[in-house]
């Protein structure tokens, strides 16, 4: 019963932002989210259910993953403390309405930015900290090892809510399969399913599919077929029409993967205050007055540096070192070969 | 007027007070939408939803409409929740009879149901059919053959499908029957009041329901044969039955749930519907010489109907909206379909969860309307 207890609490949530939201609507030239933020004292991040690598919660309940990252950057600049957080785990199903009726203000939850979603329903995708694709995962023990390997009557267990749902449909279709959706709406009913024998495969994004492999019972009878279905830009979400709001998150992400590309790490950070290069100068705020722009003070990036690291240490801590993905393919700096490229911090 | 005006205040208060409170809140949610730049407005309905469902009892699939999608989600509710209303009756019926039975075995036996099944919460009966029973069915390449056509397996329950042939003579067959047999028990009914003649209405209603039927098969020209699933293999290890009719493990784990559920409660209203019955109806029924069938059917069921529908009016109801826990095990009823996936897909949570509270209003109301009917008919005709 618990889910529909925390769909009550987000309408009884949007009654109430209802309220006090048309009071000062238009004139608040400052960012309404931020002054709200700084008043409270924590960041309210909606993150996933449990997904090894993105947003995860250990037995003492402390939240980990490269999206929680985003979430303690974002409390880092602007609180001056990365733990100064409020997780609130959210199903797929009710994410959005979660971030629009303002129980949270990020939504850093493996959420696939779409034309769609950006433009339809409230909200705003303020840039990619993960790229990643759908696949499949089947038991090893069928010997398929291709998708063109699929054959008629295919059962196939997903979540619902999520873009997996269209493309599974478009790839089948296109492929000219008949199929058998199961869609469960906690991604641990679908991982529970599938590994009973419900389903012959298992789809979601690849990064998913290698997070939730490591949960089944036995890791080493799945594999993850090597075909990507789909293009699953992953990112942050803000609410529409708090821009400066919008700006503070995307610069505290795009810094992070600055920093790497400079290389400023947690570690050494401050003695990059004396560095030659304007640029790393500024990320460290030893230069310029970028915080301003947001109403933060100028050591707003070093913050997220010296407590959170840079793109690449979130990473190896994350993803990497609890070998889901050890290959970070696209998600390398673009210096590196990858596709993150990120727009100056000046 | 003075008088008046003291009666009406009040009223006319509760009245502009319930106008000015929804006002506010239809307002500022357009003031918020707008802001947001979230549009309101039901022409979604018509555009193609582009996601498809396990199982559905229209022709459906992602090119049809998000209306059709929602009628997909309905109707897989109103399935569940017809076929829980019937079991539960049915074991209802059942073990409240038996909870009165002078046999002890089967008197704890219905008590020990009763008490097991109702103190432990929906959800988790729900999750225990599907995660715990009927994970532990075998996979489709090592089920064994119920009576050589049936399969129970993981991935469901595989049944032969009928193949008819003239199948609207058959039906119209049935159809004859049912009306044969109205129109001889109302004859005999007029025949007892005229004359206190009885005629064995019960075994002729059973002949013509048989026979009818058979003779459209020898000589209307009416002949059914039936599918049976077959084995086939997907890949090595990976197996499904094709042919026949599937039914899947969430239908089946929630219907088991909801009927297993809802029978206790249905069993306590027929126990107290007999038991309400005074003693001595049943005694002075028998010393005027009725048979115990006759007690039973002419004296103590009537009366105890009448006790028993209410209360069950509301187990049916509960049932129903009870369904709505088919989401947690994927079984795509409407609250999946449409207030899930189709919400998650279009974004407009304001429109659908509003036509999915209705939808479930008008269910509802439906149901009880069905019952107040049948509630009134029994009830003791003052004359």
């Amino acid at each position: 019963m618990f889910k529909y207890l925390k769909q009550l609490t987000s309408l009884v949530a949007m009654v109430a932002v209802l309220f006090t939201f048309t009071t000062e609507t238009m004139a608040a030239k400052k960012s309404k989210t931020l002054k709200n933020t700084q008043k409270k004292g924590f960041v309210r991040c909606g993150v996933s259910q449990g997904l090894p690598g993105f947003s995860n919660a250990d037995a003492a309940g402390n939240w980990t993953g490269v999206d929680v990252d985003v979430c303690r950057a974002v409390a880092a600049a602007v609180l001056g403390d990365a733990n100064k957080v409020k997780f609130t785990p959210l199903s797929a199903k009710e994410r959005f309405t979660a971030l629009t009726s303002g129980e949270i203000d990020i939504l850093s939850r493996n959420t696939t930015w779409t034309l769609s979603r950006d433009a339809d329903i409230g909200l705003t995708f303020v840039g990619v900290n993960f790229y990643d694709g759908q696949g499949f995962m089947v038991r090893k023990s069928s010997g398929i090892t291709s998708v063109n390997q699929f054959k008629n009557g295919i059962s196939a267990c997903t979540n619902i809510g999520t873009t997996t749902e269209l493309n599974m449909r478009d790839f089948f279709n296109s492929k000219g399969i008949s199929y058998e959706p199961v869609a469960f709406e906690k991604a641990d009913e679908v991982v529970a399913a599938y590994d009973s024998g419900r389903c012959d495969t298992y789809t979601t994004d690849k990064s998913g599919l290698a997070a939730q492999r490591t949960k089944m019972s036995n890791p080493d009878e799945h594999i993850v077929l090597p075909e990507t279905i789909s293009k699953e830009p992953l990112g942050p979400v803000v609410r529409q029409g708090d821009s400066v709001w919008e700006d503070i998150v995307r610069w505290s992400l795009n810094a992070m993967i600055e920093a790497e590309e400079y290389g400023i790490t947690s570690a050494n950070a401050d003695s990059m205050k004396t560095s030659e290069n304007p640029a790393i100068k500024r990320l460290v705020g030893a230069e310029g007055e970028l915080g301003a722009a947001f109403g933060l003070d100028n050591e707003w990036s070093l913050r997220i540096i010296k407590q959170v690291g840079n793109y690449g240490e979130s990473y190896k801590r994350n993803i990497a070192d609890t070998g889901i993905l050890p290959d970070r393919g696209p998600n390398q700096l673009w210096t590196k070969g990858g596709i993150l490229y990120v727009p100056p911090a000046r | 007027m003075n008088f008046k005006l003291k009666d009406l205040g009040p009223q006319l208060i509760t009245v502009i007070a319930v106008v000015l409170i929804f006002g506010f809140f239809t307002y500022n949610a357009q003031i918020n939408m707008e802001n947001r730049g979230i549009d309101f407005g039901y022409g979604f309905l018509s555009q193609e939803s582009s996601f498809d469902v396990q199982f559905s009892l229209i022709e459906y699939d992602g090119s049809h409409s998000y209306f059709r999608a929602y009628l997909v989600g309905l109707l897989n509710t109103i399935l569940v929740s017809v076929i829980g209303i019937i079991i539960a009756t049915i074991i209802g019926v059942i073990v409240g009879v038996a909870r009165l039975s002078p046999n002890y075995l089967i008197n704890k036996f219905a008590a020990y149901y009763v008490e097991f099944f109702r103190n432990i919460p929906l959800l988790l009966q729900i999750f225990f059919w599907y995660f715990a029973a009927l994970r532990a069915l075998p996979l489709p390449q090592d089920a064994e053959a119920i009576f050589g056509v049936f399969f129970l397996t993981i991935k469901g329950l595989y049944v032969p499908a009928f193949i008819w042939e003239n199948f609207n003579i058959f039906f119209y067959s049935i159809v004859a029957a049912v009306i044969a047999i109205i129109v001889i028990r109302f004859q005999a009914k007029k025949l007892q009041e005229t004359q206190g003649k009885q005629i064995p209405v019960f075994l002729i209603a059973i002949g013509l329901i048989l026979i009818l039927p058979l003779l459209s098969f020898l000589i209307g020209g009416v002949s059914l044969s039936f599918e049976i699933p077959k084995l086939k293999q997907l890949a090595a290890t990976s197996f499904v039955y094709d042919g026949g009719l599937s039914l899947p493990p969430e239908l089946i784990a929630l219907t088991l749930s909801l009927s297993l559920y809802t029978a206790t409660f249905i069993a306590e209203c027929v126990r107290a519907g007999i038991q309400g019955v005074g003693k001595g109806q049943k005694e002075a029924a028998a010393s005027i010489g009725l048979t115990p069938n006759q007690v039973l059917k002419l004296v103590i069921m009537p009366q105890a109907l009448r006790i028993i529908i209410p209360p069950t009016t509301n187990q049916y109801l509960n049932l129903t909206k009870n369904s709505s826990l088919a989401a947690a095990i994927a079984y795509p009823d409407l609250v999946l379909v449409f207030a899930g996936t189709a919400l998650m897909q279009t974004g407009k949570a304001i429109e659908i969860v509003s036509i999915t509270m209705f939808t479930y209003l008008s269910l509802s109301i439906s149901i009880s309307i069905l019952m107040n009917w049948y509630n009134k008919k029994i009830a003791i005709q003052e004359k």
